[in-house]
């Protein structure tokens, strides 16, 4: 086993094992039907499926939009350097959301009637149209990329004329669909826990979105640097952190305004599950990373920003999760907990992820402006953080 | 105009038989043997509670909470008072038993192409002028078949007629603004495994109240996108603009 690692490297090794299981669990899946392979039930229809590659798929996405419209629409073209990648997360995020649906439908090959079978008052329809829309749009916004790489100046001058149009849409559809998200679980008002149930809930998807694709900026990036071995835009993804902490700001005042005009203030101090699983989502998600933030020295601190952005990533995650699994727990009287071909079908999909971003980032200019920064300091925070960052992805591995 | 047709459910008259899913399931075509509980191959399925048994089916509610949130639409409330399910619609995403507040669809777990299941009020036998095949079947009369409007009134009897023996409440008159089974009994609801907690509006109207703000989100998000574009553009257009116009400064000659 030792020798395997040291020949492949740890990384492949374990992305090889992930994928072979994944597939295991696949033809389970599509052969022996979602009975099967999953532990989901008539009490239970909605799993990690849906909380985990569905609601956090999209939501880390997030950053996509956010930096769009930042570059593009606020004109702070110094942005300019990140917006690639991101582009690329978020483009592969909704990919693998379409792929993780394919699972969790009963009959995916029936997805298509979402096009010409519409039921307007359905949140899930609008969602479906955004994202299949959106995932168009993001298409396009990262086209340039493959189009530079083949040379094909005439095409990507007609994407460039549509693009200010483009990224307008986009930010819309985001808006849309990040926030009916959340609208989905508005029709469960007596299953879901009081915690978590609220009519603001698409506002709370909305804003705890744009922190965490704000987190994944950032978290990206530090991981590119050390995949691509170059350095950080460090002031970049300082000023990104800022963007974060804003946002977690609004959102936990949001929050609080909330629970004390529905008078649920009380249940914070409950002595139950959901309690615990409510205050370990605020402390991880929210308080923690706030307080980190909005100190300039650990913003500049390349350990301090990357230990804040993974909180923000995992927070947004267990707050998704809990959402979609721990508050629909008590009413249906039924404990989930996810079974071992759904857990691994949910890794093979993320580890395609990943490889898909490491090899489109390889072969394609998508890391195209060298940073300016001093090369000292760089060498010093790579070395310092790429213990940490090991220590850090293990255990946000374990949180989600 | 088609009468709305409902199902009178008198617990008191309920003698546990359960000839309503032995007919249930002979109409339905599905395998004969006695469940306790709704299933993919059961639509009604008697719980007991003490001697007291109660009929657990779809509801059928006036604004069905599963034909609102179904993307493709596969669900319809048809004007006679039957919930319909079309399969050939059904994409599987399950969010009507997500949304169902009687939790009643069932899925077909072990299947490869699964169907969701559920009491559909024998619309085929109603289209006929015939009842439903359990209120037929019910030898005892504690399911009855008719249209909701008298069945209402009969059910309203019946309680006031006795109040010491009735709970003073049709359950289902209400309930999420409706629906097209009606229970009564002489022991509290809840105490039988009902929600009594149920809003009395349409659960369909609170994901509406978000859904109907998408176009001011998108005319109003639209036009603000575009003029802080429009502003900022201006600005760097504005700069280049008097950069060129400094033509008299010794250090021209760029851009």
């Amino acid at each position: 086993m030792k020798k395997l690692f040291t020949t492949f490297g740890f990384w492949k090794v374990t992305a090889v094992a992930i994928i072979l299981a994944g597939l295991y669990s696949t033809y389970i899946r599509f052969f022996h039907g979602l009975g099967a392979a999953t532990n989901l039930n008539d009490q239970f229809p909605w799993g990690i499926w849906i909380g985990f590659d569905v609601l956090c798929g999209v939501g880390l996405a997030a950053g996509g939009f956010t930096l769009a419209a930042i570059v593009y629409i606020f004109n702070l073209k110094r942005f300019e350097p990140i917006i690639r990648p991101t582009i690329l997360t978020a483009f592969l995020g909704y990919v693998l959301v379409v792929v993780g649906l394919m699972f969790d439908l009963g009959r995916p090959l029936q997805i298509w009637h979402a096009i010409i079978m519409w039921n307007p008052r359905s949140v899930m329809f609008e969602v479906a149209w955004c994202v299949m829309l959106y995932t168009t749009v993001l298409a396009l916004e990262f086209s340039p990329v493959i189009l530079e790489k083949f040379k094909m100046t005439k095409t990507i001058k007609m994407v460039k004329r549509i693009s200010i149009p483009l990224i307008i849409v986009g930010v819309l559809l985001s808006t849309l669909h990040q926030s009916s998200l959340g609208s989905l679980y508005l029709i469960v008002p007596e299953k879901m826990y009081p915690l978590w149930y609220s009519a603001y809930m698409p506002v709370f998807f909305y804003t705890s979105a744009i922190a965490a694709g704000c987190g994944m900026i950032i978290f990206e990036s530090f991981i590119s640097s050390r995949a691509f071995k170059r350095g950080l835009e460090m002031d970049l993804l300082n000023e990104i952190a800022r963007v974060c902490v804003m946002m977690l700001g609004v959102y936990a005042v949001m929050k609080f305004v909330d629970l004390t005009d529905r008078k649920m203030l009380s249940l914070l101090t409950v002595p139950r599950f959901e309690t615990y699983m409510y205050w370990l989502e605020v402390i991880i998600g929210v308080v923690v990373p706030f307080a980190m933030f909005t100190q300039r020295k650990i913003r500049r601190n390349p350990n301090g920003l990357f230990i804040g952005a993974a909180l923000v990533v995992v927070g947004f995650i267990m707050n998704r999760m809990n959402i979609a699994i721990t508050g629909m727990e008590g009413w249906s009287g039924t404990t989930y907990v996810p079974s071992w071909m759904e857990f691994t079908i949910t890794m093979m999909i993320v580890t395609i992820g990943f490889t898909a971003f490491y090899f489109i980032a390889k072969y394609f200019p998508v890391f195209t402006h060298e940073e300016h920064h001093d090369d000292k300091e760089d060498a010093h925070a790579a070395n310092a953080w790429k213990r940490d960052i090991e220590s850090v992805s293990r255990t946000s591995h374990i949180g989600s | 105009m088609l009468k709305k047709k409902a199902m009178l459910i008198d617990l008191t008259l309920c003698v546990g038989c359960n000839a309503c899913q032995v007919a249930c399931k002979e109409t339905n075509h599905m395998p004969e043997k006695e469940e306790k509980a709704l299933s993919p191959t059961t639509y009604t399925a008697l719980d007991e509670y003490d001697g007291v048994f109660v009929r657990r089916m779809c509801q059928h509610c006036d604004d069905p909470t599963c034909a609102s949130v179904c993307p493709v639409g596969a669900f319809t409330k048809m004007p006679e008072g039957p919930v319909v399910y079309d399969v050939e619609k059904c994409i599987g995403c399950r969010y009507c038993m997500q949304a169902c507040p009687f939790q009643v669809p069932r899925y077909e777990w072990s299947s490869t192409y699964p169907r969701i299941q559920k009491c559909i009020m024998c619309h085929e036998r109603l289209s006929k002028g015939l009842p439903t095949a359990c209120s037929e079947a019910c030898p005892t009369g504690a399911t009855k078949f008719g249209d909701r409007d008298e069945l209402l009134t009969e059910a309203y009897a019946r309680i006031t007629g006795e109040p010491g023996k009735y709970v003073q409440k049709i359950y289902g008159e209400k309930e999420v603004g409706g629906t097209s089974i009606l229970y009564i009994s002489s022991v509290p609801f809840e105490n039988l495994g009902f929600r009594t907690t149920l809003q009395t509006t349409p659960l369909p109207q609170l994901t509406w109240n978000a859904l109907s703000k998408i176009p001011g989100v998108v005319s109003v998000g639209g036009a603000m996108l575009f003029g802080i574009w429009w502003i900022t553009n201006r600005r760097e257009d504005v700069k280049e603009y008097e950069q060129k116009h400094n033509t008299n400064h010794p250090t021209n000659g760029k851009s």
